[in-house]
Order: structure tokens, then sequence, then C-alpha cells
């Protein structure tokens, strides 16, 4: 891509922008749903700086993936599980927090000096642009092809692994025993709580 | 095309800007009550890192972009990850009744 550098700098400085802000709602907002398109957001700011990085290929996987599959998904589990409840007081909350606030404020100053002190071997190579998405392609079917079938087993795991750990158990009969088993009867069973408070 | 724009942005920029999301995703995931903001904390920490890689590759590995081979790659497991993490969800919440990360805690000592 090859865009003047002022409009780069400033389309950093507008993404990065986004980008903090967004994290930081994402984190800090007491309504989830709001983090949660904040968090598409997020996604789409990241997707603009791999733009920016002359990564289109994986900028499209980026929207693809992260906004289209993965936001998707956090905002159905957020209607599933959306029910009012007042969290119960915790005692040293307020005290947690800063203390984990200062971790991180020292993580970030670590990193900070890390990125700055050290003497990147820049200028590197040039940058392949617009070839970029046929050097992963070269990659993904050479030196990388082991990892990439294993991507698709371990796709597959999660996969069966989502749908066994989130469904309900509808047998008819007990897996073990073998015997008719009543679905509603084992619900009652499993959920006495439930059931009081519906009634 | 051949113009270098390695220098309108620098590397470092980059890097910051990673790292200030990686920090906020660290401290959303130690201080949220409700674990779907927990699952977005980890993304927010996988995106972090995904910037830092695919600068890296822009910068340093301009020809060889491993970089980005292995952005895809942390895609695809955060992608695994999340679909698991959200049925491990439901499942805690249809145990549990309750999204609250303080309440569980059947491991704790």
């Amino acid at each position: 891509m090859t865009i003047a550098s002022t409009t780069q700098q400033i389309c950093f400085a507008v993404l990065s922008v986004t980008l903090v802000l967004g994290a930081l709602g994402v984190v800090l907002l007491p309504n989830i749903v709001y983090s949660a398109f904040l968090l598409g957001g997020v996604f789409m700011s990241v997707a603009g700086l791999y733009l920016l990085l002359n990564a289109s290929f994986v900028a499209a996987a980026q929207v693809l993936i992260y906004v289209g599959a993965v936001n998707v998904l956090i905002l159905f589990a957020i209607m599933l599980v959306n029910k009012k409840e007042t969290l119960a007081e915790i005692p040293g909350l307020a005290l947690r927090r800063v203390l984990s606030g200062a971790v991180c404020i020292g993580l970030f100053l670590l990193l900070l000096r890390v990125a700055i002190t050290t003497p990147w071997a820049l200028p590197g190579p040039l940058p392949v642009g617009e070839e970029a998405t046929a050097r992963i392609g070269e990659h993904l079917f050479s030196d990388y092809l082991l990892p990439f079938e294993l991507a698709s087993v371990l796709l597959l795991m999660a996969m069966i692994g989502a749908i066994v750990l989130a469904r309900r158990d509808v047998f008819n009969s007990d897996v073990i025993t073998g015997e008719p088993a009543d679905q509603g009867l084992i619900e009652k069973a499993r959920t006495p709580l439930l059931l009081e408070k519906t009634r | 095309m051949t113009i270098p724009m390695t220098e309108s942005v620098p590397l470092q920029a980059y890097l910051v800007l990673a790292a200030v999301l990686f920090c906020t995703g660290v401290w959303g995931l130690i201080n949220s009550r409700n674990a779907v903001r927990v699952l977005m904390s980890i993304e927010l920490m996988l995106n972090g890192v995904n910037i830092n890689l695919m600068a890296f590759s822009n910068y340093l590995d301009g020809q060889l972009i491993r970089g980005q081979v292995f952005t895809i790659f942390v895609i695809t497991v955060a992608a695994a990850e999340a679909a698991v993490g959200l049925a491990i969800l439901l499942s805690l919440y249809r145990n549990r009744e309750t999204v609250d990360m303080e309440r569980f805690n059947l491991l704790r000592w």
C-alpha cells in the first residue's frame, strides 16, 4: 500500500486513539452489552492497523473471524446468560483494584522500556506489500504445513468440545445402565432451586 | 511501491500501543466480576500480541512475512478458545445460576 507519510500518521493516530478508548471501555463500562459492541470497534481498529502494516489478508481475516464470529459469539453468550443480579460486596475490592492496577502499570513500564531501549535492526528488508497474500499461501503449504493441518484438527476438537459442553443431556436412556430415563425428572432432581423460583 | 515506508510511523509506536492493549487486558482479566468480560479481556490480550507480531513482520522481516503466518495461527486458536470458553461459561451458568467470578470458588483452598 502506498499512502503518503502524513496520511499514514494521521490514520495511525486515529486508530490508536479508538483502540485505547475502546479497550478501556471494554474493561470499565458497567453494561456488558456496550462492552461487547466496543470490543467489535477494537477489533475493527486492529484490522485498520494491519492495513497500515501492509497486511490486507490478515486484516480481512481479522474482520471475518473476530468481528464476524468471535464478537457475535460473545453477544450470543451475553444474551444467554443475561440475568440481572446484584453482585455481592467483596471486602477489599477497591484495594485489589488499585494493587492490580499498579502491577499492570509496572508491566506496561517494563514493556515500554524494552520497546524503547532495544536497538532494533532497522531498517529491515523491504516489505513485500501486495504480494503478502501469495507469500502467506506459500508459507502455509510449505514450511508451515504441519501447524496448518494441526490447526484444522484443533478447530474440529474445539467444535466437538463446544457442542458436548454446551448442550443439555437429551438421552432417552441412561448411558451407563441403559435404563429409560425421563429428562424432565433428571432436570428436576438436578435443579430444585430453579423450579422453586419459577413457581 | 519501492518507497520505504518504514519511517513514517516508527516501530516503537506499534509496540507501545500493543503494550497498552495487553496491560488493559490483564487488568480486566484480574478485576472483572462478569465471566463474559473475562473472555473479552483475553481477546484484548491476544490482539495486543497480534499487533506486536504484525509490526515485527512488517518492519524487521519484510520479505519472509513469518509474523503474519503466526498471526493467522493465533487468530485460529483464539476462535477455538472463544468457542470452548463460552461453552464452559454456559455450562457453569446452568449449574451455578450466576456469572459472578467470585462465586466460582469450588477449587479454592
